[in-house]
């Protein structure tokens, strides 16, 4: 089938899970920088990659966007470094760059042929205490952060109808501002503000050091010991304690109009538990509810609202799992033409009613479940994307133990355990529900 | 800096070996041909299918027939309904995707060893024996509708389109292959049909495999799955003729960053210089950070987030593009600067230091995309359409770096073409007519 464009962002991703093949080493340098190696001799290439236990939910109040901010002036100069020359320099070799931000972590990445291992370590390690920035420096690159908020949020009716509907998603996390950060907050970032942040929490005692590809363990702890070890922790690091949600008992309504809008759509979020360390079992349940609902023409709500009813175009379910503090269950519902918002509202309420009623299908559970067996066989293709996995997962509060435990807790979900979890998290009481529409529209 | 790349001038980067060694060409008993590496490390096979034409092909008054077939092969096929063959995909834990451009149709495929007669079967009967039922017609429409609907208020669709439609007219390539909301809501299932028989056909077909299978059953495979397709589809159509002069064209759009899209004419993939100009687009605007655009745009005056310029040889015309998005009031000082590189380049060219940064950025950077079996099917069946050998993974390296600066510049002079560089900005920009 073909995907309705323009709303694609929270389409649903299989769950990938960790591997008995996956040939993973991990181990703590002395000042606490955790590091991952993961195996593949496939092709002599290597990611390089640094994860910071910070993101966008720990900046202060006031200076949002300063995270992603700060991961732009990283590719400044350092003392001995030039600014630009970081990446000028994995060019060089052959290699690409780049770097993320994310509500719960900053990560920085290489990917390049193997034997340039050591100098992508000598460079990530040298900036993560020696970043020098100056007045211009800030200036242009604030410019730049709002030519990219201009670019994915304020050119963008659904992106603008996210943000505002996240921001009534918590009532006190600060999971509530954008990661890119607010308009008024960007414009007014500082250098000091900048450095703050950097001196906070960049530090290897916050930081994870993940090496995939054409590595040996051994020879990338050496490395490792070389250039991060000789780092010293930093013994202020803050405690990593965000200010937590209250009950939620009002469940929250919002309508965005724009003349950008050509199709609306119904989103709904309800607040959700995340996976705890050690405590995987709901969020498991929750992924695997996820992908019964919305995953596709054999899903739920496909069959019934698209081939029982014609009433939709598109349905989507989506939880991601993988987050530090409480994160979200989402619908998304996209009314076939000539019919409303709140008909599809209504039948995607009715229709979640009767499947908590009539239970999961045996045979849809079993098919999911061998789906998850094979992406296992399928991941082992994509190195980066096993690299990835850990690093988000030991970012966001998670140990490795629960990353290679996640695939057979998912394998242990049984039909009443997604029942259960449904009916825990479809609380209106716990939930946005936002209407996208065009702004000419009248009387939906 | 300079203490870092002096030692690695004269380094040219190796090959993965199970990627450049040992490329087979197989031909199917049937005789149909394909590329495969043999891995067998993971026990599945990668196979990408290529059909030439893709939706260019769509007859006249009938654009979007060829993407809305493509997007009806997976909703219905032999006995099965729509549900029916998901069901029996996800049994199989294969994956299957339909995709469809201007000038080709992909069919991609990743299926488990233990299962791989059954999920060869299941992908034949979707690409062979389509049902078509008006259900899934309307249903399938409904959703390309919707979409047709999203892009006439995206702006970045908007530049595509405005730049496309000014530059090749009544081409295939002068309109979108989704096709109109009148064209779509016109088609019937005949018309489906009649594209599904001009398009997926063996006389344009393409495969490439890797994976765990060996050449002998993906002989097998190959005629299993293919074998029954007819033996000719309709014919290619004739070469687009660029229409556009240089120039700005402004599409009136309430939304606060102008979005760009700017080209002229380029140069095609088999021109002797095709290499001298790959390498000159990574210094003017084709690296990462490291382009002269990005520099000069990005950079030091921060008036985008990203600026890109990228050579676009297609089968039946060839550009040179680029795109960029700037506020509203600034984005007339950003095509400023990026026409005065445009022309600098042209007049001056390039230094001996970008040249050799360039070439050891793309020799380094090649054996980086051999990254997985899915990949490197990609890359594989990418080289048949090109016409490339299969010696000439090995050989790249040799080509890139063979490229002289003498080369780069007389290229540059005869590329580029300032004036002739046209700009469809979508927003409501200041300062521009």
């Amino acid at each position: 089938m073909r995907a309705v464009l323009g709303i694609l962002s929270l389409l649903f991703v299989v769950p990938t899970m960790t591997l008995a093949q996956e040939q993973v080493t991990d181990f703590i340098l002395d000042n606490g920088m955790q590091v991952v190696v993961v195996e593949d001799h496939r092709a002599p290439v290597v990611m390089h990659m640094v994860w910071y236990r910070a993101g966008s939910a720990d900046e202060r109040p006031g200076v949002s966007g300063v995270a992603h901010f700060l991961e732009h002036l990283l590719f400044k100069g350092t003392d001995t470094l030039a600014p630009g020359e970081f990446s000028a320099t994995v060019a060089a070799n052959g290699g690409r760059d780049n770097a993320f931000t994310s509500y719960d972590y900053t990560a920085y990445y290489q990917r390049i042929a193997a034997d340039r291992l050591e100098l992508m370590m000598r460079m990530e390690s040298d900036r993560m205490v020696n970043l020098r920035l100056d007045e211009t420096d800030i200036l242009t690159e604030r410019d730049v952060i709002l030519e990219e908020r201009n670019q994915r949020v304020e050119n963008s009716a659904g992106a603008l109808f996210r943000e505002q509907k996240n921001a009534a998603q918590y009532l006190n996390h600060p999971y509530s501002v954008p990661v890119i950060g607010w308009k008024h907050e960007m414009s007014q970032l500082t250098l000091s503000d900048a450095l703050d942040y950097y001196k906070t929490y960049y530090a290897p005692n916050n930081a994870i050091l993940v090496v995939a590809g054409d590595v040996e363990p051994d020879a990338v702890k050496a490395l490792a010991e070389t250039y991060y070890g000789v780092i010293p922790a930093n013994p202020d690091l803050p405690e990593r304690m965000r200010p937590q949600e209250p009950p939620q008992t009002a469940a929250r309504r919002m309508e965005f109009s724009d003349a950008r809008v050509a199709q609306p759509y119904v989103s709904r979020s309800y607040l959700a538990p995340e996976r705890d360390s050690g405590v995987q079992k709901q969020a498991a349940a929750l992924t695997i509810l996820a992908e019964i609902l919305g995953g596709g023409t054999t899903s739920v709500l496909t069959e019934k609202l698209q081939f029982d009813q014609p009433l939709t175009v598109y349905t989507a379910a989506y939880y991601g799992g993988t987050s530090l503090d409480d994160t979200t269950f989402d619908l998304i519902v996209v009314p076939a033409q000539g019919v409303s918002l709140q008909e599809v509202e209504d039948a995607t309420d009715a229709v979640i009613a009767q499947f908590i009623e009539t239970g999961v299908d045996a045979d849809q559970l079993a098919r999911i479940k061998q789906q998850i067996r094979a992406a296992q066989i399928y991941a082992q293709d994509d190195v980066g994307a096993i690299a990835n996995r850990y690093g988000r997962a030991l970012a966001s509060g998670l140990t490795i133990h629960d990353v290679q435990t996640w695939s057979e807790t998912l394998q242990a979900v049984s039909g009443e355990d997604i029942i259960a979890a449904a009916k825990d998290v479809f609380n209106k009481d716990r939930s946005v529900t936002g209407w996208l529409k065009p702004l000419t529209e009248a009387g939906q | 800096m300079m203490r870092i790349l002096a030692t690695l001038t004269a380094m040219i980067f190796a090959l993965p070996l199970w990627a450049a060694t040992d490329i087979q060409e197989v031909t199917s008993p049937g005789g149909i041909k394909a590329w495969l590496v043999e891995e067998h490390s993971i026990p599945f096979t990668a196979l990408e299918i290529r059909f030439r034409g893709g939706a260019s092909l769509d007859r006249p008054e009938k654009r979007g027939s060829v993407n809305l077939m493509v997007g009806l092969l997976e909703e219905g096929a032999g006995d099965m309904d729509s549900q029916e063959f998901a069901r029996a995909r996800e049994a199989l834990a294969a994956e299957f995707g339909y995709d469809v451009g201007d000038d080709t149709l992909s069919i991609s495929a990743r299926f488990l060893s233990e299962n791989r007669d059954e999920a060869i079967a299941l992908l034949r009967q979707s690409l062979v024996a389509p049902t078509f039922d008006s259900a899934s017609l309307d249903r399938v429409r409904a959703q390309v509708v919707s979409g047709i609907r999203s892009n006439e208020k995206d702006p970045d669709e908007i530049a595509r389109k405005a730049f496309n439609s000014q530059a090749f007219g009544d081409h295939p390539y002068g309109s979108d292959y989704n096709g109109t909301l009148d064209s779509v809501a016109a088609l019937t299932q005949e018309d489906i049909m009649q594209a599904h028989r001009d398009t997926l056909a063996r006389d344009r077909l393409y495969v490439a495999a890797v994976g765990d299978i060996s050449a002998e059953d993906l002989g097998i495979l190959l005629d299993e799955l293919l074998g029954a397709l007819p033996e000719s589809g309709a014919p290619l159509p004739e070469r687009a003729d660029y229409a556009l002069e240089g120039g700005v064209t402004v599409v009136d759009f309430d939304t606060p960053q102008s979005v760009v899209r700017f080209g002229h004419t380029g140069i095609t993939r088999d021109d002797p210089d095709f290499f001298a100009a790959y390498v000159l687009n990574v210094v003017l605007g084709g690296g990462g950070f490291e382009s002269r655009l990005m520099e000069e745009v990005r950079e030091k005056r921060g008036l985008t987030y990203g600026v890109y310029s990228y050579l676009v040889p297609r089968d039946l015309t060839e550009l040179y593009l680029g795109s960029v998005a700037s506020a509203n009031d600034r984005v007339a000082q950003a095509i400023e600067v990026i026409r005065e590189e445009w022309s600098k380049a042209a007049q001056m060219g390039v230094s001996a230091q970008e040249l050799e940064r360039a070439q050891t950025y793309l020799t380094g950077a090649y054996p980086l995309r051999f990254d997985g079996n899915g990949p490197i099917a990609n890359i594989m069946v990418g080289m048949q359409m090109q016409g490339l050998p299969t010696d000439y993974i090995a050989t790249r390296n040799d080509k890139v770096m063979a490229v002289t600066l003498e080369d780069v510049n007389r290229v540059a002079k005869d590329l580029l073409k300032p004036s002739d560089l046209h700009f469809v900005v979508v927003g409501k920009p200041q300062g521009l007519p």
